[in-house]
């Protein structure tokens, strides 16, 4: 399972890689495995919306479940993956590449304290899976 | 071969029926309504009754085999339920006659009520929901009202804990009230810790499926109720796994506040194939006056001479209607056989057969698959469709490959708390032979996925159809049936 160490992870396992005060939101590759073959995504906001930390920014769905994506920080929404909902098969080929979700310019960039690094979030997954 | 579609078969200027010549003169109808065409497939009785019989022929059904679907309850639906619900003195009647002429009717109606809430340990009921998620939403429609009607309207959050049953979520969202999850513990319970936390004036209930789908009961469920309780909310039983406390338990002596049966599992109405479900609900005695209308009731006492009647009432707090009429008539009138056919010994007896069922098949399979929550179960456990030395099999292919054995599958990928679940509900109207033989094939199963895994893969292999595929199914939600002309 891929965990990239220039990420921070969230515990409803959202990674988010922070560049200046724009951060970019995804799901990660463990929760895309979870979910198995992804056959929608739907982007739950839009560009210059303000939303808060633990906010619903987007849904997945495979052919198994329907999962909410939170967004682990709170700000402003730069842009949204438009490309996503037509090509929803890329969060399972590319969770940490072209199937980002949303960018967001963080408000609170504390916040990013509170969330796991690439060890802890291995960890973390280690624990749920026995 | 595939059965080809009804317009394939279909060839221009064949009829089924003759019509006589009409014996009044032919009326012209207004050009306006008339259509130049009418793309209806034209057959012999023949033709149509061998390609409905083809058809039947590769359905899968309780009457067929096996179909240890969890938290179904696909038990055995007796055919002499099929028989009352035909008798003429229901069948011939309608919900708008005057109700001196439809006595017997109400008074079944009246008697099941009665059983259902003697039970279930409840004080009133309504059986007009038309299956089991209408029931939670009307549950939850009970709940909201109550909390109005005491002025208390900051109650809108409804919690509801992972191993729930998965209508659970979507009903409360249809109410409009807001839904929050709960963990379970390493035990599969709810994490009383948890729950606790999140236990504030704007409770107003929790959904609490019992046993769960991890086919557990809660241990710790008088603490549940009583923690919420004492937070002024209300407790809703999901009742779809009544099954396995029939005559054991009542959720009403534990201190559930609403529930809702499912007739179509628990009282052997037929479940696949439409049904149609029956979900009624039964209440506490705070909440009657919040039931749906109509409700059955005796409107003059009887005596020795002449028996009672029965008529309709409205509760003076009702939520208002949630079906028309009656609901499914015909479902209450199996369910009505179903108990008087048992008794309350009887009853007592399926809950005790259904988790002994479950429990046997859950031991012979335990070391062969893995047990996540390996307890004593009730009427279902889940078990894990995977091996670590079996990386590439998943649940899925186990539960397609058991169609090769002649078995439905069971239900797989719930609860979501398990990762490649496999959740098993034998009933209790499987006899052993049936139980050892489906115990045989998943243990051979477990076999072929190590030594032959695209055995699994690939399959199932001996069905009408081998594997659908499921992503495009999920994508492209075209269900179109192209007529010849224009395919």
């Amino acid at each position: 399972m891929s965990v990239p160490n220039n990420l921070k992870y969230t515990k409803t396992d959202e990674w988010i890689k922070v560049e200046g005060k724009v951060g970019t939101v995804g799901i990660t590759d463990y929760a895309q495995d979870q979910l198995s073959d992804i056959v929608f995504v739907e982007v739950a906001v839009a560009p210059d919306e303000e939303v808060k930390k633990e906010a619903t920014i987007a849904t997945v769905e495979s052919v198994k479940a329907a999962a909410d994506v939170s967004c682990p920080v709170s700000g402003k929404v730069v842009s949204v993956n438009n490309d996503l909902p037509n090509t929803p098969e890329l969060v399972n080929s590319d969770p940490y590449g072209k199937a980002w979700m949303v960018k967001i310019e963080l408000s609170n960039p504390s916040e990013l304290n509170a969330l796991m690094d690439s060890a802890a979030y291995e960890e973390f997954i280690k624990e749920r899976s026995h | 071969m595939p059965e080809p579609t009804i317009y394939e078969l279909s060839s221009p200027g064949r009829a089924g029926v003759r019509f006589p010549e009409p014996d009044v003169p032919a009326t012209p109808l207004p050009e306006g309504l008339l259509r130049k065409d009418l793309p209806l497939p034209e057959l012999s009785e023949l033709d149509v009754v061998r390609h409905f019989t083809h058809l039947s022929t590769k359905n899968y059904s309780i009457d067929g085999g096996f179909y240890p679907l969890g938290s179904c309850t696909m038990k055995y639906n007796p055919k002499i339920n099929e028989e009352t619900a035909r008798l003429p003195g229901f069948t011939m009647t309608h919900p708008l006659q005057p109700i001196e002429t439809v006595q017997g009717n109400l008074a079944m109606m009246y008697q099941l009520q009665e059983w259902l809430k003697e039970i279930t340990g409840f004080a009133g009921i309504t059986l007009q929901p038309a299956a089991g998620a209408q029931g939670e939403l009307t549950g939850v429609l009970i709940m909201r009202a109550y909390h109005c009607s005491r002025g208390d309207v900051k109650r809108t959050k409804i919690l509801i804990p992972d191993s729930a049953h998965g209508t659970n979520p979507a009903s409360t969202a249809m109410s409009g009230m807001e839904v929050l999850s709960l963990p379970s513990d390493a035990r599969g319970n709810i994490d009383l810790d948890a729950l606790r936390a999140v236990c504030d004036d704007t409770l107003a209930g929790l959904m609490l499926t019992n046993p769960n789908t991890l086919g557990l009961f809660d241990e710790h469920v008088l603490d549940i109720v009583d923690i919420v309780h004492k937070a002024g909310g209300l407790v809703y039983g999901d009742g779809a796994n009544l099954n396995a406390l029939l005559g054991i338990v009542r959720p009403g002596d534990t201190g559930f506040d609403i529930m809702h049966l499912n007739l179509h599992k628990t009282f052997s109405t037929p479940h696949g194939g439409g049904g149609p479900g029956s979900g009624p609900v039964v209440v506490a005695k705070h909440l009657v006056d919040f039931l749906p209308t109509p409700v059955v009731t005796i409107i003059e006492e009887g005596n020795e001479e002449m028996p009672p009647l029965y008529g309709y009432a409205t509760p003076t707090k009702s939520i208002g209607r949630i079906k028309s009429f009656n609901g499914h008539f015909g479902m209450l009138v199996r369910a009505y056989t179903y108990i008087s056919m048992h008794g309350a010994e009887g009853l007592r007896e399926i809950a005790e057969l259904s988790v002994l069922n479950a429990n046997y098949i859950l031991a012979r399979l335990k070391n062969i698959y893995h047990v996540p929550y390996d307890r004593i179960c009730m009427h279902e456990f889940v078990a894990e469709g995977k091996w670590d030395d079996a990386p590439e099999v998943h649940a899925l292919d186990i539960a397609k490959r058991l169609m090769d054995y002649n078995f439905h599958p069971p239900t797989n990928y719930f609860p979501l708390i398990v990762h490649e679940a496999l959740m098993i509900e034998p009933t209790e109207t499987e006899s052993k032979q049936t139980l050892d033989t489906f115990i045989d094939a998943m243990v051979k199963i477990a076999e072929e996925a190590h030594t032959q895994p695209e055995l699994l893969k690939e399959a199932p292999h001996n069905t009408p159809v081998g594997r659908l595929d499921e992503i495009k199914a999920a994508k492209e939600l075209v269900l179109c049936c192209m007529l010849p002309e224009t395919a």
